[in-house]
């Protein structure tokens, strides 16, 4: 390879690394540095005191105990599912697959809204077993419980599961189990002895992107979970907004990214280790018709479980979109998110905000997909040449996703505020914040593919003569496409759904469907009320074409080579 | 393939180079006999106006007013504190009394003695220095399910002291003061009312309070329309709320079917209820600081302030504005809301939520 060649693909791999360097090490390190050294120097002393003291052990354990429950639930709701998704072809599986995602855009706010509705002390559960049983008082009373929390957290990150762990085991050579079977195995060993153990990486990128969501979980915590549960996250927002308390703050900032830090580094050696080349099949020849009843039952039980936590609270939230008030079924605060009656300047003309929503999802996608791909490949490729550095390099992806959306708005007031980089108030500060969240989605997503690609596929090619382009275009695409198709849906959903991050610098003239929601929902009356529900729903509708059209999209020629 | 990934990497460079190019083109317009000029004004979410009474202004000054909402007002504030001397904007509006300290602390407000001051009552001025200008303020109080306590017989109560009443029990929702900003007002509310020591102390009322299963929410709008019967749309299980005494006229004007009366009403008992004052202040570093006059005053004036109720739900501090009928018919007016230094709030916010938090959540 010519020398330029070699400079201008180090130059390429440059750019994840300078983008992170930019928009998130330099302001965090910006304003934690001024938070805890505002005069230059810092009290070291103070500063572990303040890290060991009881008030941060107690958010920590909190933090970390509800965050492995919260794993553990959403992989067991997530895993069968993964499964039927991956072996069976049925009808309506594409959309069963993208309804199942359409959480992940739902603003908190509106998901507790969905939650009471059916499991509040009025909500349609009660009230049925109520009538059914002739119970005087309402039987489940889990709002402001822990469990609600963890169910919630399973109900937002079952899809991580489904479309990580589901997108690679579609991948996977089914022949292998088949010739274990055939040598006599029965289904659970060779479930336990081959197929977990191929499965393993993507498990576990799986259930670390889940932990880490749950770990920095702010909304759904604070808002289901109630006052009485705070994670290390919600008192950094405490700390920082209502007592301005950045010494505090920035403590628990710091906790919270140190132990971050640790579990990603356990995580990505492990994760490293446990990839296998292996020889990927074409999704279609690895997804059948169930055969016989049973397999129908496995499909049909699976499917309907996750009817019923994902899907039903989204109908819920549809339902009570049309019957809010008194009256009947009526489509007026569909009507109502056209009207203006106030002339309020800051009015979101519905169509407007999905125009806006849609083309930072856009943006968010394009610059994601491609920087996290130059990230793997940094990270996974056959340039890899020291593995020592990608220790180090690989959880510093990964470190976004366990940064307060608080610090890290704070830290691009005081950082990107001089030319060439006065960013404070610019609007492309939302893609750049969405795609620092959707960047570890898409390194994590295509890792596992890239890592079990049998590198004598591509030294064949090579030998026989083809370009390093060709063979990242013939060999790597089709293979990693499955992959790629996941991240481009992690990408488009976190940028859609995205609310705490966008609502610290978004800009009042591109305001997005989940600004609109919530503005509707901070002024009283039912018209408001109304509106939000009905743009919640317009926002799942949307997202829902979205995912349809993204799985619709194939990238390279994968599932026919 | 090459080609795509060449336009992908081209793709992300431009990003990178507008991010790093001005922010603004040029606004000066060259057909203008004179350059228009820009303002920035800074605010929380929160902030609304109608947008012929911006025109109006646009129009009559030559000045462009461009808007920057920075989160909620605690946020918003912190960000401005954070970008002393290099602002982010012109005029910064929405500090409110609970702030006032650390607004004035963090010392990001020029001096601005507005003439349209004389027709603001001055007991609504709380910066001696005039750094921050009352614009508008409301209250804090109970609201109610006016059906639902004719439904059950019950008498509304009339002091907070009923609150703990075992008739009571079960029927209010209250925001969390650590994360809303109508939960802090009503837990100042009850430091002013019962004291912080004595035979019985804010916390032995919260104390009771808990024990008559009152509910907590982290913010106004899971209580108003999660838990609220009213707000909710009849879901919710609470016919007692802590809102604002403009509520009820937003529940009207905000109706599903124009309706003529509000299925919420007030319960503003003396020293029960906590006003909450906002102020627009210049932010120190502004290089205009004139047109930045011109808009404060602009802020204070009949037609800013007349738009003010019906878009933010809130009075307006200029005593000349005529209020909307709706405000004259259905907000009531507390006769006595607790006083409360914003000095000793800003001083005593973490003790006083920390112990809140010990007394009524752990």
């Amino acid at each position: 390879m010519s020398a330029q060649l070699a400079r201008a693909r180090s130059l390429i791999y440059l750019l994840p690394l300078a983008f992170l360097l930019i928009f998130y090490f330099y302001p965090l390190a910006s304003i934690l540095g001024m938070s805890l050294a505002p005069d230059g120097q810092l009290d070291l002393g103070a500063l572990f005191d303040m890290i060991f003291s009881p008030y941060v052990g107690r958010a920590l354990w909190f933090t970390t105990w509800q965050a492995l429950a919260s794993t553990a639930l959403t992989l067991l709701l997530g895993m069968p599912a993964a499964y039927v998704f991956a072996r069976y072809a049925f009808p309506g599986k594409s959309l069963i697959r993208a309804l199942t995602t359409i959480p992940f855009v739902i603003p908190t706010v509106v998901a507790a809204t969905a939650f009471t509705t059916l499991l509040g002390p009025r909500g349609f559960i009660n009230e049925w077993l109520m009538t059914a049983f002739g119970l005087p008082e309402p039987p489940v009373s889990l709002l402001y419980t822990v469990w609600i929390i963890l169910l919630v957290h399973a109900f937002y990150n079952a899809t991580v599961v489904v479309r990580i762990v589901g997108g690679f085991w579609a991948n996977l050579d089914p022949r292998m189990s088949e010739a274990a079977a055939v040598l006599g195995a029965n289904r659970w060993r060779v479930m336990w002895e081959i197929t977990f153990p191929l499965l393993m990486p993507a498990i576990v990128a799986a259930s670390l992107l889940v932990f880490l969501f749950c770990f920095t979980s702010f909304g759904v915590v604070l808002i289901l979970g109630g006052p009485r549960y705070a994670t290390l996250e919600v008192e950094i927002y405490r700390q920082a907004v209502n007592f301005f308390n950045l010494p505090l703050a920035a403590v628990l900032s710091l906790v919270q990214l140190g132990f971050t830090f640790i579990v990603m580094v356990v995580y990505t050696r492990i994760q490293a280790r446990a990839s296998i080349p292996l020889n990927m099949r074409p999704q279609s020849s690895t997804a059948r018709r169930p055969a016989n009843w049973r397999q129908w039952l496995v499909v049909g039980v699976v499917n309907t479980l996750l009817l019923i936590v994902v899907m039903i609270p989204l109908l819920a939230l549809a339902v009570r979109s049309v019957t809010l008030g008194d009256g009947p079924p009526t489509l007026r605060y569909y009507q109502a998110l056209t009207e203006n009656p106030t002339q309020d300047i800051f009015f979101v003309a519905p169509i407007q905000a999905i125009r806006n929503s849609l083309l930072i999802a856009f943006v968010v996608v394009v610059i994601s997909l491609a920087l996290g791909l130059i990230s793997a490949y940094l990270l996974a490729g056959p340039d890899r040449k020291d593995s020592r550095l990608v220790g180090w390099l690989d959880p510093l992806f990964l470190l976004p996703l366990g940064t307060s959306a608080v610090t890290l708005g704070f830290g691009y007031i005081i950082a990107l505020d001089e030319p060439p980089l006065d960013l404070r108030t610019s609007l492309l500060l939302v893609p750049i914040a969405h795609t620092l969240i959707a960047m570890p989605f898409v390194v994590r997503s295509v890792l596992p593919a890239l890592r079990g690609l049998n590198p004598r596929l591509r030294e064949g090619a090579a030998v026989l003569g083809a370009s390093p382009t060709r063979v990242l275009r013939e060999i790597d695409l089709p293979i990693i496409g499955r992959a790629l198709l996941v991240a481009a849906v992690f990408a488009f959903t976190v940028s859609m759904g995205e609310f705490g991050a966008t609502l610290l610098i978004y800009r009042p003239e591109f305001p997005t469907m989940s600004v609109a929601i919530y503005r509707a929902l901070g002024q009283p009356g039912m018209l408001n009320y109304g509106r939000a529900l009905a743009m919640s729903t317009v926002l799942m509708l949307v997202c829902a074409v979205g995912l349809l059209f993204i799985e619709r999209f194939r990238i390279g020629d994968i599932g026919e080579f | 393939m090459k080609k795509t990934i060449l336009l992908i990497v081209a793709l992300v460079a431009t990003m990178l180079l507008a991010a790093c190019g001005p922010q603004f083109a040029p606004t000066s317009d060259p057909d203008a006999g004179q350059a228009r000029k820009k303002l920035v004004l800074m605010s929380h979410d929160s902030f609304a106006v109608s947008e012929d009474v911006i025109t109006q202004f646009e129009q009559e000054t030559n000045i462009t007013v461009e808007f920057l909402l920075a989160g909620d007002a605690g946020a918003a504030l912190n960000k401005a504190c954070l970008s002393k001397g290099n602002p982010l904007g012109d005029v910064f509006f929405g500090v409110d009394n609970t702030f006032l300290s650390r607004a004035i602390n963090c010392g990001i407000f020029e001096p601005y003695r507005s003439p349209a001051l004389d027709s603001v009552p001055s007991e609504l001025y709380l910066d001696p220095a005039f750094g921050l200008l009352p614009v508008d303020f409301g209250y804090v109080n109970l609201n109610y399910d006016r059906r639902w306590f004719d439904e059950q017989g019950l008498a509304v109560p009339g002091r907070l002291e009923d609150l703990i009443k075992p008739a009571y029990k079960g029927l209010l929702v209250v925001e969390n003061p650590a994360t809303s900003s109508p939960g802090l007002a009503f837990l100042l509310t009850t430091i002013a009312h019962f004291g912080e020591d004595g035979d019985y102390s804010y916390l032995d009322f919260w104390r009771d309070l808990r024990a008559n299963g009152v509910l907590i929410t982290d913010g106004w709008s899971e209580a108003y329309f999660g838990h609220f019967t009213v707000g909710s749309g009849g879901e919710g299980d609470r016919p007692l709320v802590v809102s604002y005494a403009t509520s009820p006229p937003a529940d009207v004007f905000y109706s599903e079917s124009s309706k003529s009366e509000p299925d919420s009403g007030n319960i503003s008992p003396a020293d029960g209820t906590f006003r909450q004052i906002e102020f627009v202040g210049i932010l120190k570093g502004t290089e205009q600081r004139e047109a930045a006059e011109e808009l404060v005053d602009f802020m204070l004036s009949r037609a800013f302030q007349e738009d003010i109720p019906l878009q933010m739900f809130v009075y307006p501090a200029n005593g000349e504005a005529a209020l909307p009928d709706l405000f004259t018919r259905f907000a009531e007016v507390p006769v006595e809301p607790v006083d409360i230094d914003a000095g000793a709030i800003e001083a005593n916010r973490e003790r006083w939520i920390e112990a809140w938090t010990e007394t009524v959540l752990r």
